[in-house]
């Protein structure tokens, strides 16, 4: 059992009174393994966050399946224990915070479980190492930072052990510092710690570094593969109103002007940097590499 | 500047009363507001306000903090007092004037009530002075939870003050952000009558009641991704647990409290 969360033909629709039948999800088939940092990129009203509700049993599915650690979502009895496996952070770090210390906070959900105390203490402990906090255990949330804040809430779900977490859209009401921390620390967790992280985000920045990416749109998942696999196909993305990162897009325009010999899917500010200094070294421009 | 304000008033600091397990406070307050009013002459309040001095000099709490607690309530004092005055009759005649007649009496009276008063407000600041509202909530839960079996909320009553606490630095915050949107915007908070500047925060309280719903939606959520199911099956990460010291602010307390009915027994009231 390799697949900590999979999807079969995931259907979601709800009723509202102005708009009647809307179908949010539109045959979602989706297998994500044990590890896996899995990044699920899509515009506003993709159904990027609706999918990721279903991962924890919040939604339940109107049509097909969603298994969790082969647990059924839809199997009532099951909730809390497919809650303590897939772990999930919120977009506001304010609105997701229980206790007025932090180390309270953290210990909010293996209190809900009914961990004994020594035991909280321990994951308690470990979880703000875990995510950087440890110095801040006895502040008070509100005195911290947006980044700090949100890194707070994600100790709180790795206090409950998850195998793994689902972040819906963590950085998006955060300064590009506090992103950067949440990102990082996401990454740690998930090598250091194997925990399978599903990255929710609109930021294509992010995506860049996930061993996945899956390109949801209208309902449906649109392409999937590696970084470099989706971001090379930028005419699909752009039919989506999506965009790629910076350096993908610079290297795409250059290739379309005619300028020859260039790798495409090209993702980060460093690859773009090498992959231009070679061309211009080819082309009999010595001084041109970058002298930092 | 709205963002300075603090919410309750616990002072920090290391002391052997701070160190106290909060449901010792509890009680103990409760106990001495108790000795206060069964006491009923002088020698019984001068024995519970040596008691208070005593506290609050291990407390290592100002004294002029702990005077300041009186503040709010000096008028209640000086009605009562004053009522006293006027109201009890007694054998001596101090004082005669048209209608006002002032007895030796209503004067103690008048004395001995406003010292009780003053006393038991004291007393009372003095444990949230030293227990900061977390621990308080946390005492509060744990004294009350045998009530559970009354059917009473009591887990529900303490997650709430919780999340209040939690809540209310987020929500100052948040008012001052819309405060200033609305300044910005031409709102004029500051001149004009009652009428006007209370008609003026209406723009301010609407925003900041949608937001707080929003706010409590995304919470439940948060807390049922938590695994939160209600008070039942729960367990705490901090045990509270009594120490030397709580024993010895039991022993203590019980000797001043036995030393005041001996004292309102045996010498004479004062009314």
């Amino acid at each position: 059992m390799t697949n900590i969360i999979e999807t079969k033909d995931l259907q979601f629709e709800y009723t509202s009174e102005e708009e009647g039948a809307q179908v949010v999800l539109n045959g979602v088939d989706l297998k994500i393994r044990k590890g896996e940092f899995v990044a699920v990129l899509g515009h506003n009203g993709s159904g990027k966050s609706t999918l990721a509700k279903h991962f924890n049993a919040m939604l339940l599915p109107s049509g097909g399946k969603c298994f969790v650690a082969g647990m059924d979502t839809a199997d009532e009895e099951k909730r809390f224990d497919i809650r303590q496996t897939v772990g999930m952070v919120l977009q506001n770090p304010d609105n997701q915070l229980v206790a007025t210390i932090v180390e309270e906070d953290v210990a909010f959900g293996p209190e809900n479980m009914g961990v004994p105390p020594e035991e909280i203490r321990k994951r308690v402990d470990e979880a703000l190492k875990a995510v950087g906090m440890y110095e801040y255990r006895r502040h008070a949330p509100h005195k911290l930072s947006g980044g700090q804040k949100q890194r707070i809430a994600i100790a709180g779900i790795i206090a409950m052990q998850p195998a793994c977490i689902v972040l819906d859209e963590p950085t998006a009401m955060l300064d590009p510092r506090g992103r950067e921390e949440v990102i990082s620390t996401i990454h740690r967790l998930c090598s250091e710690m194997g925990i399978t992280i599903v990255l929710i985000t609109h930021y294509m920045d992010e995506t860049v570094d996930a061993d996945r990416v899956v390109v949801m749109d209208d309902g449906r998942i649109l392409l999937s593969g590696t970084p470099r696999e989706v971001f090379s196909q930028v005419d699909e993305l752009k039919a989506v109103e999506l965009d790629v990162p910076q350096a993908t897009r610079l290297i795409y325009r250059l290739q379309k002007a005619g300028v020859k010999g260039l790798p495409a899917g090209v993702l980060t500010d460093d690859e773009c940097i090498e992959v231009l200094s070679n061309l211009l070294e080819v082309n009999g421009c010595p001084s041109s590499k970058p002298r930092n | 500047m709205i963002r300075d304000i603090t919410f309750g008033q616990f002072f920090p600091a290391k002391s052997p009363i701070h160190a106290l397990d909060p449901r010792t406070k509890l009680v103990l307050v409760v106990a001495y507001i108790v000795m206060v009013f069964i006491g009923n002459n002088f020698f019984c309040l001068g024995l519970a306000a040596a008691f208070l001095i005593l506290v609050t000099a291990l407390s290592r709490v100002p004294v002029k903090m702990i005077l300041r607690s009186i503040r709010p309530i000096w008028f209640v004092i000086a009605f009562t007092a004053i009522l006293n005055i006027f109201y009890i009759q007694g054998e001596v005649l101090l004082f005669e004037w048209g209608f006002i007649h002032i007895y030796d009496r209503g004067v103690f009276t008048a004395l001995f009530m406003a010292v009780r008063i003053i006393l038991v407000v004291m007393g009372s600041s003095l444990l949230t002075y030293t227990t900061s509202p977390t621990d308080l909530t946390d005492g509060l839960e744990r004294l009350l939870s045998p009530l559970k079996i009354f059917k009473l909320p009591v887990h529900e009553f303490a997650l709430m003050m919780t999340i209040a606490l939690r809540f209310i630095p987020t929500l100052i915050e948040e008012t001052d952000k819309i405060m200033s949107a609305q300044k910005a915007r031409g709102a004029d908070l500051e001149s004009g009558g009652l009428l006007r500047r209370v008609k003026a925060l209406v723009p301010i309280l609407i925003p900041l009641f949608v937001s707080s719903f929003r706010r409590a939606f995304d919470l439940a959520t948060a807390m049922e991704c938590r695994c939160y199911h209600g008070g039942e099956g729960r367990t705490r990460m901090k045990k509270l647990q009594m120490h030397a010291g709580d024993y010895w602010a039991f022993g203590v307390t019980i000797l001043v409290f036995g030393g005041i009915i001996a004292a309102s027994i045996l010498l004479p009231k004062v009314y």
